[in-house]
Formats: structure tokens, C-alpha cells, sequence
């Protein structure tokens, strides 16, 4: 399931209430993405995610097939916010239920990884000063996605 | 056909979206961002390093050689950073 919201989600009910009634469930995994107080040495006031409404659900869902044709996933959950967001709040949560913990584990890390290099959104970093930047793609996020391409 | 511009594209642009018609020999993604980097000083500079611009047709991904229609939606943006 793919979600893309403004608002914060409760890790807790996401969770409890996921995958549930599948009893071939073995195991889930999660990754929860935070907003840093720091980036690149630099104090972070603010956290700005913009995206693209209809390519990112689009987007998502295809990241979201792929990892379902490489893994037995019983279920697959995408939570992705945007809007502007403090140090601390939850940007992304990514969770993945299968029979075995490997494929949860390997299938909730391509989800991320094939997210942050593909999925339309851009964050906009706000200084203590009141300056703004947008951060750079990172070299180290190609690589990451990279590692699964031609498995 | 509908531009949509994003992140520090959208910044330095000076808009979000635009409606544009560009003649018949614009026929794929590498001629049209050369046609629209002509229409002011602004997308010039906007689309000066085109290796930092990312284009999408119809809410896909699309190489320089993806062709591009009449009513097609465009989107440029930076390489993306969400996650």
C-alpha cells in the first residue's frame, strides 16, 4: 500500500495493524526515516519536502511491484509525507511482511534505497538564519540503489 | 502542452507550471528543452546544466531521445532527494 501525506502516521498503529490476519507471516521489517538536526555540518531549522502529486504515487507503486516480483512479500507499506517538517518528525516509513526474515529485511532496504532514487521529492533544508537550500542528490544514494540492478 | 517545474527549477523559472506549443520539428525531449531554453533569459539559466535536470513525460522518466506530443504533460526537476 502506498500512502503520500501532510500529516504524521503513528508508528505503533501502522505497524499493529499490518500484515495482520496472515498467519504465513514470519516476520516484518521497517525502516523510519527522521528529520536530522545536521547536514553537512550545518544546523537544519526546517525540513521542506515538495514532490510530484500522481508521478510519486506512480512512482512508488512501480518501486513497490518490483520489490514484490524479487521477494515473497505477504504485504508492502510505503508512508511518505511532504510539506515542511522539523528535526525529529518522521519523513518515510517503509515496511515489509514475508514468511522468512531475509526477504523483509532485503525487500524493506530496496524499498528505501530504490525510493530515495527514484520517488519525486526534493527537500528544501531551512538554516537557523533563515537561509534555504536544496539538498543535492548524493552520489552514496546511486550506489545504494545501484547494488540491486542486475540481480 | 503543459511544463511543470519543481525544486530549485521551479525557483529559477519563476513559475510552477506553463501551457507552451512548440512547432512540429520539436519532436523529442532533447529538442524540446534546446526550444525552450530559447523562449527567455530565465529557462536559459534554469536548463544551463543539463545534467542536473531530470525530465519526466507523462509522469515517466524520459532519456533525451523519449518523444514528445501534443498534450503531453512535462516535468523538469533536479535529481531527486526524498526518502
Amino acid at each position: 500500500m502506498i500512502r503520500v501525506q501532510e500529516a504524521d502516521f503513528d508508528l505503533g498503529t501502522e505497524l499493529a495493524r499490518f500484515a495482520t490476519g496472515d498467519r504465513s507471516v514470519g516476520g516484518i521489517a521497517c525502516f523510519v526515516g527522521l528529520v536530522r538536526d545536521m547536514a553537512g555540518g550545518q544546523p537544519v531549522a526546517a525540513m521542506t519536502l515538495e514532490h510530484y502529486p500522481g508521478m510519486t504515487e506512480k512512482m512508488l507503486a512501480e518501486i513497490e511491484a518490483e520489490a514484490r516480483t524479487r521477494w515473497p512479500l505477504a504485504d508492502s507499506l510505503i508512508i511518505h509525507r511532504y510539506g515542511r517538517l522539523l528535526p525529529g518528525e518522521r519523513i518515510v516509513l517503509v515496511a515489509t511482511a514475508s514468511a522468512h526474515r531475509q526477504a523483509a529485511l532485503e525487500a524493506c532496504q530496496f524499498l528505501i534505497d530504490w525510493l530515495k532514487t527514484k520517488a519525486p521529492f526534493w527537500k528544501l533544508e531551512a538554516r537557523p538564519d533563515g537561509q534555504a537550500e536544496w539538498v543535492e542528490a548524493k552520489e552514496s544514494d546511486d550506489h545504494a540503489a545501484d547494488r540491486w540492478s542486475g540481480e | 502542452m503543459k511544463v511543470l517545474y519543481f525544486a530549485w527549477l521551479k525557483q529559477k523559472i519563476g513559475a510552477a507550471e506553463e501551457e507552451v506549443a512548440p512547432p512540429p520539428e520539436v519532436v523529442d525531449v532533447a529538442g524540446f528543452l534546446d526550444w525552450l531554453s530559447a523562449r527567455s533569459p530565465r529557462h536559459r539559466q534554469a536548463l544551463a546544466h543539463r545534467s542536473v535536470v531530470r525530465v519526466a513525460v507523462n509522469q515517466s522518466y524520459a532519456q533525451p531521445n523519449h518523444p514528445v506530443r501534443h498534450g503531453d504533460e512535462i516535468a523538469l526537476f533536479p535529481p531527486v532527494t526524498g526518502g
